[in-house]
């Protein structure tokens, strides 16, 4: 019986391991730091999430399939950059369009997804259809919107973004940032997609076995493209989202975002081999990161020691999850 | 010298559920070719891996030039002399023939402190070595340029080059064209007059006839006997492969059959060797059983009506209507299911529920407003199914890898009847599964084809073909070889004939 509960135990430390060290680390920040447990911290916390789980979302669903995206990054910067050229204010000095209006920032929004998403489409084209390796099909992707980005900007930086736009990036509901708000309703919408639709359900299936689903009759083909045109929209809208809260953009803006996404939806425990994965596993693989980030600054540790830290995270926490599969054949 | 070059003694094997060999012997004279004959699943495959030290054997000794040897794993095996030319060729195709015939020992030279491949050793010597098989093709050339039987080859000269003894072939001659099996054969011709001793298994009797020397036959696991070539006839092969009883374990078959369902007309493949001009039709109630040797493409064929594969001609009428069939879903519209015979493979999805495996064929079916899905209806079919096949798990929110093989078929099972088809196509539905489990699914089967539905069952087990099926049709080599429509002359025999008509 005590052989049980130990066993019990030890498996409910396996399974939740870097939830409980990121607690533990969290609970000690707050303790030895004077300024970590106040409101205004945590909502700059949730702040920062905001956008990364909007990504990290947007890319669970390839990384459910045994894909990847590796334009996710670049994407973002495009996003960010269109939206930015579309909401500049008239009296701005270095404006895009000087004679354009700058446009409510709900259209300039969907325009901007809407680009994105053709983008995204085409990655799932090349997929799908001609059966491209996904961590190819998005590498390139990610140089032709680099290139795409640069010359569209002619690489200089985007500022000067009228009140109704940078107000998104400030602005609250109900004391919480709209950023925050619109997070919650990208997962709420992603959770529904996720387990309400067959689209969701075909995501897994592709995911779990490729083959079977085909015969089982299952659209694989249009289920890759619907997944990564959608991944880009959401990519679009984290860009459209990170312009709001600095105020400004550039091509280099979300750089390196993927690689961080897809690192966070596997500390959550989606799959990289495809068929696991949740919303929650995005939304806890999201939050440790941040956390982890924000508890290493203000223990004072080395900025470039910070990376070692994540880096060591990340094997430890894909290590244990894997482990929780193997143990159970 | 030993009268024998290898003798395999009381040789005793088991999987979980199944004896797969049960005091197996053979012993091979010395510069001989022996063939060693059974029925699919007798075991000879198994008991080469046995001696090939793939597989561990529980119990039996292996007996070289006289002395006893252990062969723990094929590099054992190999250092005796021992080699191998498998049933499935894996070999590395995107490499050269030489790094192939020398994988895992490569020649070395010394590069200063550095030990590295010596490739010019390796190419000569590769050269050497076909020369000596008679194979006129470039040591460089990509593996994955040459035909099955040039790759075949190269296997073999990777025998002769480890100077084996002993060279097992395992169904060598299953995807080779005509040439290439003459080819083959004086290359065996060749290896025998330098005293090389050959194991073959094939199931052709013609070839048996003209390459062997000697003749064991395997049924079921257990040996039946060794004949000199000579001393037998293709007819009392055939009579030792299958001499057995069939137990009684199947559901009375259906007398009442109805009108026709399904009719293929001329469907040919797009690869030349694959199903060739097959046509059969498939009726109202009824079982009909598919037989034939592996690699008679029974699977490709139902693919290809399926949709998974490509068809270069031909028809598929359903209920007397032409449809057009390029993809699962068009297959699914016109009322077919299939239960493909690599359950892992492209049949269940492990990491998912047993509810989202049996759910992925209905999503469709159950929508609220058009795009939500219909959890509640879809639990209630899921739900309906578990009970209605007896399917053992403790909640459709299991994952199906943790159901035993038979319970997962029967998931499968569930997935297509929700999707409520005339016609289901069942390859090797009893594959893998314990004798309880199969009893479950021929009651099933048997319950499906008295409601109506019409049933294609691929099965390689004679009696369960014999045991089953209202109608067989008797696949070889890609093309329909034969038909039997009477009870009466439901055989065996006469199977195992058509089987073999290459």
């Amino acid at each position: 019986m005590a052989k049980m509960n130990r066993k019990k135990i030890n498996d409910f430390l396996i399974n939740n391991g870097v939830i409980i060290v990121m607690f533990v680390l969290v609970i000690y920040t707050g303790f030895t730091s004077d300024n970590f447990f106040t409101s205004n911290n945590l909502m700059n916390i949730l702040m920062n999430i905001s956008a990364r789980l909007v990504i990290a979302l947007g890319i669970a669903g390839c990384v459910i399939t045994a894909g990847c995206d590796l334009s996710a990054g670049r994407m973002i910067g495009f996003g960010g950059c269109i939206a930015g050229t579309l909401l500049q204010k008239m009296d701005y000095s270095n404006k895009f369009f000087p004679d354009m209006e700058p446009l409510n920032p709900f259209i300039a929004l969907l325009i901007v997804m809407v680009i994105c998403a053709l983008f995204g489409t085409v990655t799932g084209f090349f997929i799908a259809y001609l059966s491209v390796p996904p961590f190819i099909a998005t590498l390139a992707m990610m140089e032709i919107v680099y290139g795409i980005s640069m010359i569209y900007t002619k690489a200089t930086p985007l500022g000067g973004y009228v009140k109704a736009y940078t107000d998104i990036g400030s602005g609250k509901f109900l004391g919480i940032n709209y950023l925050i708000w619109i997070a919650v309703i990208v997962a709420a919408i992603t959770w529904f997609i996720f387990n309400m639709t067959r689209h969701g359900k075909y995501m897994y299936a592709i995911g779990g076995n490729m083959q079977a689903a085909e015969v089982a009759g299952v659209p694989v083909k249009l289920t890759l493209i619907l997944i990564y045109m959608k991944a880009a929209a959401m990519y679009g809208l984290a860009g459209f989202m990170l312009g709001a809260k600095s105020g400004g953009a550039s091509v280099q803006l979300g750089y390196g975002y993927e690689m961080e996404a897809i690192a966070a939806c596997t500390i959550g425990g989606v799959s990289v081999t495809g068929g696991r994965g949740r919303v929650s596993s995005a939304v806890i693989g999201v939050t440790v990161f941040e956390l982890l980030k924000v508890a290493l600054q203000y223990l004072g540790v080395d900025a470039n020691a910070q990376y070692i830290a994540i880096g060591i995270v990340i094997f430890v926490a894909i290590s244990l999850d894997i482990r929780k599969y193997i143990a159970k054949k | 010298m030993a009268d024998y070059k290898l003798e395999l003694k009381g040789i005793c094997k088991s999987f979980p559920g199944v004896k797969a060999l049960d005091n197996v012997q053979l012993s091979l004279r010395p510069g001989t070719v022996h063939a060693l004959m059974g029925e699919n699943g007798a075991g000879k495959s198994t008991l080469m891996k046995c001696l090939f030290g793939i597989y561990k054997m529980d119990q039996g000794e292996i007996i070289l030039d006289g002395q006893k040897i252990e062969i723990g794993n094929p590099d054992e095996a190999m250092k005796h002399g021992i080699a191998m030319v498998h049933q499935e060729l894996q070999p590395v195709l995107a490499r050269s023939v030489g790094e192939n015939l020398y994988l895992g020992r490569f020649p070395v030279k010394k590069f200063g402190p550095l030990k590295i491949v010596d490739h010019k050793k390796m190419y000569a010597d590769t050269e050497m070595w076909l020369k000596e098989v008679k194979m006129d093709f470039p040591a460089k050339a990509q593996l994955g340029t040459l035909s099955i039987g040039q790759m075949q080859s190269v296997e073999i000269a990777k025998a002769v080059s480890q100077q084996a003894k002993v060279v097992i072939f395992d169904e060598p001659t299953s995807s080779l064209s005509d040439n290439e099996v003459e080819a083959l054969f004086r290359i065996m011709n060749d290896l025998r007059d330098k005293g090389v001793t050959m194991v073959y298994i094939s199931h052709k009797m013609d070839e048996i006839k003209r390459i062997a020397d000697d003749i064991t036959v395997m049924r079921d696991g257990t040996y039946v006997g060794t004949w000199r070539a000579e001393e037998l006839s293709t007819d009392q092969i055939i009579e030792k492969m299958v001499g057995r009883e069939l137990t009684n374990i199947y559901p009375e078959k259906e007398q009442d059959i109805g009108e026709v369902v399904m009719e293929v007309k001329n469907l040919c493949s797009i690869h030349g060797n694959s199903f060739q001009d097959v046509s059969f039709t498939l009726r109202k109630g009824e079982i009909l059983g598919f037989g034939g040797l592996v690699g008679a493409q029974r699977t490709e064929l139902m693919e290809g009506i399926f949709g998974i594969r490509n068809v270069a001609s031909g028809e598929i009428l359903i209920h007397g209507e032409k449809v057009k069939i390029k993809h699962p879903i068009d297959a699914m519209n016109a009322g077919i299911g299939l239960i493909t015979e690599d359950r892992r493979g492209n049949g269940i999805f492990g990491c998912l529920s047993v509810k989202d495996n049996v759910g992925v064929s209905v999503y469709k079916k159950n929508l609220l407003a058009k795009f939500i899905l219909d959890h509640k209806t879809i639990n209630k079919i899921v739900d309906d199914s578990i009970k209605m096949l007896n399917i053992k798990t403790p909640s459709m929110k299991q994952h199906i890898s943790n159901l035993s093989g038979g319970n997962q078929q029967k998931v499968i099972v569930s997935r297509w009847l929700a999707n409520d088809p005339d016609i289901l196509i069942m390859d090797e539905p009893t594959r893998g599964i314990d004798v309880g489990a199969k009893h479950e699914i021929y009651e099933i089967m048997r319950s499906l084809a008295k409601q109506g539905k019409a049933i294609i069952m691929i099965s390689s087990e004679m009696p369960e073909l014999l045991g089953m099926a209202d109608r067989i049709c008797v696949m070889c080599n890609g093309k329909l070889t034969g038909e039997l429509d009477n009870q009466d002359e439901m055989t065996q025999e006469k199977v195992m004939a058509f089987a073999t008509q290459f």
